[in-house]
């Protein structure tokens, strides 16, 4: 019997070969790249052009020169530039994401919880705005930001990306599996609506927080073309910001280049492999 | 009677007051913003001084003889119609493969597949403009296995510089999507497929007849997803090759920005014309989709 078994399972895998073949080709081009960044990042630029695809001797060497470059765009000196930067980005990228699901989250609370039909009208008519693209309210939002003299301010970074049809979606879908009955039985226990949701809500929806926060957090340090109109000044300037000026010269060093593009996806792998679960579960947010 | 409603009253007043933030702070930056691109649309002068056109459309008849935005959207829509069907053909397969239960490794794999959304988007662009530069990696190969003779500019040529763009895209995004179809598989029972090998059928089969039907109301998000991403193109287009050679890969997003917030212009109404024409093909686009998503029914 387990031997029929076995044999049916090593039949079942003789089937599967090409789709292994496929897969290994597939997940070769997909990690190369990233592979071949880590170890350009430890190689001279000679080298890298060399067609170098092993680890070099050089990261530290490229490191300093690293540091050197955005002390050199800062004004700054001992090599605190490059770490001003990186506390910029996970300033800016930490602050909206904080606000980002509280506030939709507790917009996603009153659509879902408190529903009726015109609050469901409105919601339908928020999820318009996804359609609007980033580059069409860029020059009136750049405007109303520069009046407001807030430009190279946190606030301006984050004031687009606060309130996202994408992140209300995700809250509401989620807010179906809220258990309504207990909400009843709260009131009747004298509970008020505010507390409820923070009391309540909060602790319940725990994992839907944890996957809109990851979501938010990673489009936010990635985020690069607001950023770029609204944090012109150089010391407020984004990880993506310095990157891309790192290759903007007439001689670009691609050691040195990689270094910085490694620097910039430090926290973003980190979050990827420690938390690919709740990222993947952000991604496709409210498909359920 | 008087006092429960009383109590609604003050619910439904609890409501509107949890999304109100939310709704107030969309309308001031989504929905108002585009009244005033619409607005801008129609003038002319520094930005400090606008005035209105004449003729009051006169940037949008303008928009029809800019050469540079006709490429932009011509690139676009090359993008659209190469890159979007492969990388969603690529991105179902590859959930369909990674579905089956028989699978050794699915975690891994999956894991590797996705990889490439953790790398930014300036990020990707950087690293393939390195790959593909003239003393990159790619000539390097190509030449030491005898497949070129000389080093091809690749970025600096049109052809070439839209295959690597395209290139990047796929590489980018099949995970991503991926995901989406992964989840949609998720919701489809197993035994479907174990009830349709019994009935003999192989994967192509179950592939054609199950998976593609029962996902597509997720092929069709996907599609809007990815048509909305392709016409709002910058990241790539700025750092990886700069919309050159000569404007020729320019995504419309990068000129606009090139004619707004670049050095030197600040074209502000022609700009915010052309913006409200992507906002257009962005909303028809999506409209012909859920329509045709439809009507399979």
């Amino acid at each position: 019997m387990t031997e029929k078994k076995k044999m049916n399972s090593s039949a079942i895998q003789r089937r599967l070969i090409p789709s292994y073949i496929f897969l290994i080709i597939i997940c070769f081009i997909s990690v190369f790249p990233i592979y071949w960044m880590l170890t350009a990042a430890t190689n001279t630029s000679y080298e890298v052009s060399q067609g170098k695809i092993w680890f070099g001797t050089h990261a530290i060497e490229n490191y300093k020169v690293l540091l050197e470059r955005a002390d050199a765009t800062l004004n700054m000196s001992g090599g605190k530039g490059l770490w001003k930067i990186m506390a910029n980005s996970f300033v800016y990228s930490g602050v909206q994401t904080v606000l980002c699901i509280f506030i939709c989250s507790l917009a996603g609370f009153g659509f879902e919880l408190y529903h009726d039909k015109k609050k469901d009208a409105l919601f339908g008519v928020l999820l318009l705005a996804m359609m609007i693209p980033g580059v069409a309210t860029l020059i009136p939002l750049f405007r109303m930001v520069s009046s407001l003299k807030m430009l190279n301010t946190v606030f301006a970074f984050i004031i687009p990306g606060i309130s996202t049809p994408f992140m209300i979606m995700m809250f509401r879908q989620n807010s179906r599996n809220f258990p309504i009955d207990i909400m009843e039985a709260a009131r009747l226990d004298g509970l008020s609506e505010i507390a409820i949701f923070f009391r309540m809500y909060m602790p319940v929806m725990k994992s839907t927080y944890a996957a809109a926060a990851v979501i938010t957090f990673m489009n936010a340090w990635n985020a690069y073309m607001w950023p770029r109109a609204v944090m012109a000044d150089n010391r407020a300037a984004t990880m993506q910001m310095m990157i891309a000026n790192l290759a903007g010269g007439y001689t670009v060093d691609y050691g040195v280049l990689m270094m910085g593009v490694l620097f910039c996806s430090i926290p973003t792998m980190v979050i990827f492999f420690v938390l690919q679960k709740q990222f993947a579960e952000g991604i496709t947010g409210s498909v359920k | 009677m008087n006092k429960k409603s009383g109590v609604q009253r003050k619910q439904e007043v609890w409501g509107w007051t949890f999304l109100a933030p939310a709704t107030i702070l969309i309308f001031i930056m989504s929905f108002w913003p585009m009244v005033q691109a619409f607005i801008m649309s129609l003038k002319k002068g520094p930005a400090s001084n606008m005035v209105w056109q004449e003729p009051i459309f006169k940037n949008y008849t303008r928009i029809l003889q800019d050469k540079t935005f006709l490429t932009s959207m011509g690139n676009t829509f090359l993008y659209l119609i190469i890159e979007v069907p492969i990388m969603l053909i690529l991105a179902i397969l590859l959930a369909q493969i990674l579905n089956n239960r028989d699978l050794k490794f699915r975690g891994l794999f999956r894991t590797m597949v996705f990889m490439p959304c953790a790398v930014s988007l300036v990020s990707y662009a950087l690293i393939f403009k390195s790959l593909f530069a003239t003393q990159g990696l790619v000539n390097s190969v190509l030449y030491n296995l005898y497949i070129i003779d000389d080093n091809i500019n690749w970025l600096g040529q049109t052809a070439t510089a839209r295959a690597v763009i395209i290139m990047g895209l796929i590489w980018r995004w099949t995970g991503y999507n991926m995901v989406f179809y992964l989840a949609g598989l998720q919701n489809i029972e197993y035994s479907v497929y174990e009830a349709a090998k019994i009935d003999g059928a192989n994967g192509w089969k179950s592939f054609w007849n199950i998976t593609v039907p029962l996902l597509r109301p997720v092929i069709v998000m996907t599609f809007i997803m990815s048509i909305n991403g392709t016409l709002q193109l910058f990241d790539e287009s700025v750092n990886l090759t700069n919309g050159g050679p000569s404007n020729t890969t320019i995504t419309m997003s990068h000129y606009i920005w090139n004619q707004s917030l670049g050095v030197g212009v600040a074209k502000f109404g022609y700009a915010s014309a052309m913006a409200f024409v992507v906002f257009i093909m962005v909303g028809i686009l999506a409209f012909i989709n859920l329509k045709v998503g439809d009507s399979r029914d």
